[in-house]
Order: C-alpha cells, then sequence, then structure tokens
C-alpha cells in the first residue's frame, strides 16, 4: 500500500515545534529531571532535619556555587511543570483550548516560569 | 446501571484521572508551603524543624510525598511507554521505577517521623 510512502519527518533538530508543543516537552523534560534527582532533594531534606550539624551543611551545599545550580534548575523545573500543569488542567476543562489563547497562555507558562525562576536565582544570589 | 462503551478500551482513564488529582494535591500544598515560608521564614535548624513537627504537618507532607511518587509513576510509566519499544526493556526499566519510588515513599516516612 502507498501508506509506506508517507513522508516521515522525524529530525529533532530541524523540527520547528510551535509553542504549544515547546511547554508540552519542556512539561516532559521537566517532569523527568525532577524524578531522576529526586534522591538529591529527599536527601537534602533528611539531612536538614536530622541534626543542627546536617542542617548546617545542607545550608552550606544551597550557598555553594554548584548547589545553588542545582536549586536553580530544580526550580525551574518545578515552577515550569507547575505552570505547564495548571495550563492542562484548564485545558482539560474545555478552558482556553482557542488556537490563539492557546499559544498565549502557552507563552505565558513560559515566562512564568523563566520569571520565577529569575526570582529563585537573584535571592539565592 | 452499568454502561459499557464497546469502543475503546478506556484503560488510561483511572491513571489519567489519578495524574490529575495527584496534581491538584501537590498544588494545593506547594501554594500553601511556599506561601507559608515567604510568610515567617525559619532562619535556623530549630525553627526549620518547628515547620515539620506538627502531627498534621506531617500527615500533609506524606500526603504531598505520596501524591508525587504515585503522579510520578504514571508520568515516568507515559514516558517508557513513548520511547522504549522492546517490551522486555519497558518492562524492565518500569519495575526498576516502581521499586525506587516505593522506596522514596518508605524513605519520606523515616525522614518525617524521625525528627
Amino acid at each position: 500500500m502507498p501508506q509506506s510512502n508517507r513522508p516521515k519527518y522525524l529530525n529533532l533538530v530541524q523540527i520547528r515545534l510551535p509553542l504549544p508543543g515547546l511547554v508540552s516537552i519542556l512539561h516532559r523534560i521537566s517532569g523527568f529531571g525532577m524524578f531522576a534527582l529526586a534522591w538529591a532533594m529527599l536527601w537534602l531534606l533528611q539531612s536538614s532535619l536530622q541534626s543542627a550539624d546536617g542542617y548546617a551543611q545542607a545550608a552550606g551545599f544551597a550557598q555553594s556555587w554548584f548547589g545553588k545550580l542545582f536549586l536553580i534548575g530544580i526550580g525551574w523545573a518545578f515552577m515550569h511543570h507547575f505552570f505547564a500543569g495548571l495550563r492542562f488542567l484548564l485545558l482539560d476543562a474545555h478552558l482556553g483550548t482557542e488556537l490563539q489563547i492557546a499559544r498565549r497562555s502557552s507563552g505565558l507558562v513560559l515566562v512564568l516560569g523563566i520569571l520565577g525562576t529569575l526570582v529563585l536565582g537573584v535571592s539565592l544570589w | 446501571m452499568v454502561t459499557r462503551v464497546v469502543t475503546g478500551a478506556h484503560y488510561g482513564l483511572k491513571d489519567w484521572l489519578v495524574q490529575r488529582v495527584t496534581a491538584l494535591i501537590m498544588a494545593a500544598y506547594s501554594i500553601l508551603f511556599v506561601g507559608a515560608m515567604l510568610v515567617c521564614t525559619p532562619g535556623d535548624y530549630d525553627e526549620w524543624r518547628a515547620v515539620f513537627s506538627p502531627q498534621w504537618m506531617r500527615l500533609a507532607t506524606l500526603l504531598f510525598f505520596l501524591s508525587l511518587f504515585w503522579h510520578a509513576w504514571i508520568g515516568m510509566r507515559d514516558i517508557l511507554m513513548d520511547y522504549v519499544s522492546s517490551t522486555a526493556a519497558r518492562l524492565g526499566l518500569q519495575v526498576v521505577v516502581i521499586l525506587l519510588l516505593v522506596a522514596y515513599a518508605a524513605w519520606a516516612v523515616q525522614i518525617l517521623w524521625s525528627i
């Protein structure tokens, strides 16, 4: 059948994702990133609650440049996932599904995640 | 009366719903927690520990963690279903994810109740 002649265009470098698509794939990437780093967050929480020494250790990590970078990364992942998730919940409720509004809300999600990360970064540094 | 729909298996409906309910639980906890931390920022170990010392706070935080791990399971399952086409590899990775998340849940209980 001629079905197999359909063009396949899956070059990830060349695909131009529309904004809602970008928000969607970043939602997945940020979720995976947080899953992959969950052990580190649990370890930080445990250390900070276990003893005064552990608290000082966790605070010291949060003040090191690597720790700040880590927290900013996690912070962006959390905020993007949070805002994009709220947007998906609204879309599930059939709110904002019109093309223009959906495009604008995806832009808003991206901006809110980046702005929140900037605020976090400035307050950490 | 049970309404049966012939088309579509609807296997994913429960997971879809769980993903959204757990998301709402986590969102509520996150907003309240971040808000509370902004209002009265704990400045040292004793104040930080005091945040988690009431029983209701430990239970609320545990609910957050259980929602998080259940939510993460559905998300990771979706990712593995999309990108790992070999059934054996996908099954193996799914088992690893489940074991990890169950271990995390036990770890979260230990963290919260050894304060």
